[in-house]
């Protein structure tokens, strides 16, 4: 490409920025209001919404289960999955080609339809409880995430390298587990992290997998929303966003956030 | 052995998906064809109701705008993202890749306090003197619109600098030294290469705002009904699964329709395709 770029691309390119990063900062900007309504720019700076959310014991609660429900099902998700991408990279030319379609699915159905449908044969269907009805929802969610962002590392792999330990006689598992896996470490990472993310901001599957005493917290935020309008949605929203840097900082730190664009 | 190997790893991963995805959604589409009216009733119902049809072609329309402004924005700020040098660059990707890891209840809400009755627009020009009343912003397909463009552009910038940077740069500098000037290269060198990735843009962003919830759930409401709020509001309110699912299948077929004739022009349509 060449590298000059007319100035009002330039411009418009800046406004475009302003608008992706303005509502963000005025999310922040409400969170820190002395006032019982949501405001900005904030009347008078108070802390005092960041206490509440501890105090708000639904934020809490669903909090840890937003948590255990993304760690749970991105785990389970790369359980079945690394085997899958394995397999399917390995033996790619003896695998037919509608299995690795199949491990998109998740992503092509509609995630409302797939909530919804998993509500109907699943937990009411076969009387599976709610969480670890959830927990199945996000893992197979995020399934793909697994399999494609890993098998995309596991590409790049040279397989002569596994037979070369399998023939100097170390065992199947054994060679995945220090040979295969190292390699492909920073595939898993990445592969954890957009699943995590996911899963842990995911409403269209989890609002059907609520039942009593069970929600996550972006459910929560929505039925907090309808009853009340403080600022304390604003500052649930800015530790959410704290996690959201937090994992950005891990991505750059071992991948470099350009694999973004990949 | 190696058969065994190969099909016992992709084993587990294969029973998950049918048995909690491929099976329960064709159980929800089974379920509209059993009704005793006949198997199509369902659907002759969606589409005898003037409400019903209403929704869909909202959701349509809303999908299809989102879409096409989030290709304009997304490419113009691409096409300049891909010319940055390196530093700005990544401070460019950065800001583009944080709004889109953030949830999407966060980047909805954000829109509350801007378009709200006390919203920032309305307080700024009240204060100002341009209106006396609040406007109504919320609750209106502009909103929703809106909405869906901030959710949107963030997956169309990167999706779409991938594909710039992936343009060779050899080609341009050809089209260049062969006299061409910069409007002729972009229409005859870098449009063509990049139409391609244009439509997977266009299809992610169309198949993410027809099937959306949360944005339209907190900004469309109930007046501005799209089909995933329809489908929720069908299933956990009124408790009428029949119509719920004829709404969920309503909603697969167009989506599956749109990603399958979508990529196979967008494969069709690539130059650099042998």
């Amino acid at each position: 490409m060449p590298t000059r770029v007319h100035p009002v691309l330039g411009a418009f390119a800046a406004l475009v920025f302003l608008f992706l990063l303005a509502p963000l900062v005025i999310i922040v900007g409400a969170s820190l209001s002395d006032t019982t309504f949501l405001t900005f720019p904030p009347q008078g700076l108070t802390l005092r919404w960041f206490s509440n959310i501890f105090h708000v014991e639904a934020f809490r609660r669903t909090a840890i289960t937003s948590l255990q429900v993304a760690f749970l099902g991105t785990a389970l998700s790369l359980l079945i999955g690394i085997p899958a991408a394995y397999a399917l990279n390995r033996y790619r030319v003896e695998l037919p080609r509608w299995l690795s379609t199949l491990f998109v699915l998740p992503i092509l159905v509609p995630e409302i339809v797939f909530g919804f449908s998993l509500l109907k044969s699943i937990t009411i269907g076969l009387g599976l409880p709610v969480y670890p009805s959830l927990i199945l929802g996000h893992a197979l969610l995020v399934l793909p995430y697994s399999v494609r962002v890993v098998g995309a590392s596991l590409a790049s792999f040279d397989f002569s390298v596994e037979e070369a330990a399998r023939s100097l006689g170390c065992p199947p598992v054994k060679t995945f587990m220090t040979v295969v896996l190292p390699n492909i470490r920073a595939g898993v990472i990445a592969a954890f992290i957009l699943a995590f993310i996911t899963s842990i901001n995911d409403v269209s599957v989890s609002v059907f997998l609520t039942g009593p005493g069970i929600s996550t917290l972006p459910i929560q935020i929505l039925a907090h929303m309808e009853q009340f309008f403080d600022p304390t949605i604003a500052s649930v929203s800015v530790l959410l966003m704290l996690v959201t840097v937090g994992v950005m900082a891990v991505v750059e730190a071992t991948l470099g956030l350009t694999f973004l664009t990949k | 052995m190696n058969k065994l190997a190969r099909w016992g790893l992709t084993m587990p991963a294969t029973i998950a998906v049918v048995v909690l995805l491929v099976i329960p959604v064709l159980l929800t589409i089974a379920t509209t064809f059993g009704e005793a009216k006949g198997p199509f009733s369902t659907y002759a119902a969606f589409f005898n109701s003037g409400f019903r049809r209403a929704v869909l072609y909202r959701t349509l329309k809303v999908a299809l705008i989102t879409t096409a402004i989030s290709l304009v924005i997304g490419f113009i700020t691409a096409y300049v993202i891909a010319q940055m040098p390196g530093r700005l660059k990544s401070i460019a990707i950065i800001a583009a890749v944080f709004p889109l890891l953030t949830g999407v209840v966060v980047r909805s809400f954000a829109w509350l306090i801007i378009l709200g009755k006390n919203g920032i627009i309305n307080d700024t020009l009240l204060s100002t003197g341009l209106i006396t009343e609040p406007l109504s912003m919320l609750y209106t397909e502009g909103s929703v619109i809106v909405a869906m463009v901030y959710l949107f552009v963030p997956l169309m910038i990167l999706t779409l600098t991938g594909v710039l940077e992936g343009i060779p740069r050899d080609l341009i500098e050809a089209s260049a030294s062969l006299g061409a000037k910069p409007v002729p290269t972009f229409l005859q060198v870098i449009l063509p290469l990049a139409t391609p990735g244009l439509i997977v843009g266009a299809v992610l962003v169309f198949t993410g705002s027809f099937t959306s919830y949360a944005t339209p759930q907190l900004l469309g409401g109930e007046k501005q009904m799209m089909m995933g709020t329809f489908l929720y509001q069908r299933a956990m309110v009124t408790f009428d699964w029949v119509g719920a699912s004829t709404i969920a299948a309503i909603m697969v077929v167009i989506t599956i329709a749109v990603v399958t004739i979508m990529s196979r022009i967008a494969r069709r349509l690539n130059p650099m395709a042998v």
